[in-house]
């Protein structure tokens, strides 16, 4: 059987992949999706926790469901703001939403 | 290390989707075309789920986020379509995100191997036992008043709030 570093390895892997992307993107819409991209990372490390080691708790598979709410949410607003700032703004690059910089 | 059965090729076809997706996701110039690789890498992760028999998880997987959250940010970009590949798609800081990123993995990554380095295969991260709880266990889990029945509802107050602020803030004023 796969052991449980093989997907912690990927996990991690798609983690750093999103933070590369958060960081170094400047449109709003992309980081949002490398934000999902995190997201995901932890669920798979959460998942695979619960089957290698709690097989009998639900506490892996019920934080697992409540993340995938918290994306859902995120994912609403964020795009509703995103939307927003483009018609006051006229662009979606997050370097350009500058108002609150001092 | 690995032998060679239908479950180590299918987890190796869903690592290549899950990364090959995501670094197509941080990558690509064109937006939609991220859109796409976003679900090719949400695709591999119900893939994992399958693989550590967590099914429910897995469906729920491609309804909310292929179904819901992709299309989503697919529709936001094309509302926004005007600015998808006119300007540089990087910041001036991306060899730094690089850098960044790249430490991080290798950390994680020792951190990870490192304890399991050199232990006998029977014992390097096999599961305790095969008895895994089902998708009724999770259900009854989630509606238990010992269990999770407050986070649950709590997180469903959370979704009504975010659909009414999504509402409220994307809506035209005029």
């Amino acid at each position: 059987m796969i052991a449980l570093w093989m997907y912690l390895l990927v996990a991690a892997a798609l983690f750093c992949i999103g933070i590369y992307g958060v960081l170094s993107r400047r449109n709003a819409v992309s980081i949002l999706m490398s934000i999902e991209l995190m997201l995901n990372a932890v669920n798979i490390n959460l998942v695979a926790f619960w089957r290698y080691l709690t097989p009998q708790n639900m506490g892996g598979q019920a934080f697992t469901a409540f993340v995938f709410v918290i994306a859902a949410a995120e994912a609403a607003v964020g795009l509703a703001i995103i939307i927003s700032v483009y018609r006051n703004r006229k662009s979606v690059i997050v370097e350009d939403v500058n108002l609150l910089k001092w | 290390m690995i032998t060679i059965n239908a479950q180590s090729i299918a987890f190796i076809l869903f690592s290549l989707f899950i990364l090959g997706g995501g670094l197509g996701v941080v990558t690509t110039r064109n937006l939609i075309h991220g859109a796409l690789y976003l679900i090719l890498s949400l695709f591999g992760v119900a893939g994992f789920f399958v693989l550590l028999s967590a099914p429910f998880l897995a469906a729920v997987q491609v309804l909310v986020y292929i179904g819901a959250i992709a299309i989503l940010i697919i529709f936001a970009v094309m509302l926004t379509r005007s600015m998808t590949s006119l300007t540089e798609a990087f910041n001036r800081q991306w060899w730094l995100a690089g850098l960044v990123g790249g430490l991080l993995f290798i950390f994680l990554a020792a951190g990870i191997i490192l304890p399991v380095w050199g232990a006998s295969s029977a014992y390097a991260g096999q599961p305790v036992s095969d008895v895994v709880a089902t998708t009724t266990d999770l259900g009854i889990a989630l509606v238990d008043g010992n269990q999770y029945v407050l986070p649950f509802e709590v997180a469903s107050l959370l979704l009504t709030a975010a659909m009414i602020g999504a509402i409220v803030i994307a809506r035209d004023d005029e």
